[in-house]
């Protein structure tokens, strides 16, 4: 909060009222409970699971997995996605509801991995077929590694600004051009 | 018993149809005519001295370079009541393989059959439920086939990576934490 306005509304009010901007707030309460798809598709999963357990524990951060693509905000893509899969991925993609956002977890769904040449199956780079907020690259990554990837996206979620969107804002990147000059606004 | 009377019994019951054997081979089996397979399955299991009651694995392959180029079917069998094994093999043509189906005497051939043509295109005469079991039913071709080229799309998704691709995931991307731009902080170690 800017120093003048502080001045102003400082010790003037009773105990329990809290001044913040909408953005803060509303970014805040956001990047504190991200629901994450449990979405396990290879060997990555067993890292997105210790994760979750008690030694690296995501609930700290508000994170925790939910079932459904309903009621989830993040979808963390662990693992080789298949062709066949993309196609089941796109589809859940467009199930979860606004704000969303997307963490690629690992080489494989980064661009394919050891399956670039010769996985006639494999797609390359889940980025393909939704947007990707997050990349998060090792084989598999380590808790540690995902940790700092879902801490990078609460920072990302942080930056956005709800109020005044222009161009596409973080989480919402569905049919925008990655390189940002769609609308000519975003860099 | 042992891979020689098993082979014996074969060919004293079908004689010509059993075509050749290789007994001493870390899994012994006996080359089967197409055409019989069903019936020497079936035997196999109904036989008392034989009591081939598990098909373990059935499994196609390909062999181009053979002459002339040939797939095969290979049925890995065990009995249970003899605590013994054996293998059958089935010889093709690689040209529009066909070979009667066994899910009548080991249900189990089911899948194993439905995978063989998903992958390799062979056909199963009499098969029940002949569809792709692993890739989209919508998929064209058999990818474990040697002379299987990739497409350059499937459903509009690259299967061929790109030129642009590659060095795109080379550079990185500027969205979120590039790709390959990423350490995390060591925690162990003071930063000055």
């Amino acid at each position: 909060m800017p120093e003048e306005v502080q001045g102003l509304i400082h010790n003037r009010f009773g105990d329990g009222l809290v001044f913040t901007s909408a953005d803060q707030i509303i970014n805040w309460s956001r990047k504190n409970s991200i629901w994450f798809m449990t979405f396990g598709l290879a060997c990555c999963a067993i890292e997105m699971m210790a994760t979750g357990g008690s030694r690296y524990d995501l609930d700290r951060f508000g994170i925790m997995p939910r079932g459904t693509p309903r009621q989830s905000d993040l979808m963390i893509v662990a693992g080789t996605v298949t062709l066949k899969m993309a196609t089941r991925i796109k589809r859940l993609y467009a199930q979860m509801p606004e704000p969303k956002y997307v963490l690629s977890m690992g080489s494989c769904a980064n661009n394919g991995g050891p399956y670039w040449r010769h996985g006639y199956h494999v797609l390359k780079g889940v980025d393909e077929v939704i947007p990707v907020d997050v990349y998060v690259p090792g084989c598999p990554p380590r808790p540690e590694a995902l940790l700092y990837g879902l801490l990078k996206l609460q920072e990302k979620i942080q930056e956005d600004r709800v109020t005044r969107k222009r161009g596409y804002t973080v989480g919402s990147l569905a049919g925008a051009r990655l390189d940002g000059a769609a609308d000519g606004t975003a860099k | 018993m042992d891979p020689k009377a098993i082979h014996e019994t074969l060919v004293a019951k079908f004689g010509e149809k059993i075509q050749g054997a290789s007994l001493e081979a870390a899994s012994p089996f006996s080359v089967v005519a197409a055409e019989a397979i069903a019936e020497v399955a079936a035997f196999c299991k109904a036989d008392p001295d034989l009591a081939f009651d598990n098909l373990m694995c059935l499994a196609g392959v390909d062999y181009p370079k053979e002459t002339p180029p040939r797939m095969e079917v290979v049925y890995q069998l065990l009995s249970y009541t003899h605590l013994h094994t054996f293998a059958l093999k089935v010889q093709l043509p690689r040209e529009n393989p066909a070979v009667p189906t066994v899910e009548r005497t080991w249900g189990v051939a089911n899948w194993h059959e439905r995978e063989a043509w998903d992958l390799l295109g062979i056909t199963f005469l009499g098969h029940s439920d002949p569809r792709r079991i692993l890739l989209p039913d919508d998929w064209e071709g058999h990818p474990l086939r040697k002379d299987w080229q990739d497409p350059e799309y499937y459903n509009g998704m690259h299967v061929k990576p790109t030129q642009q691709m590659a060095e795109r995931a080379l550079a990185g991307e500027t969205i979120g934490v590039g790709p390959f731009d990423f350490t995390p902080p060591n925690r162990h170690v003071k930063e000055e």
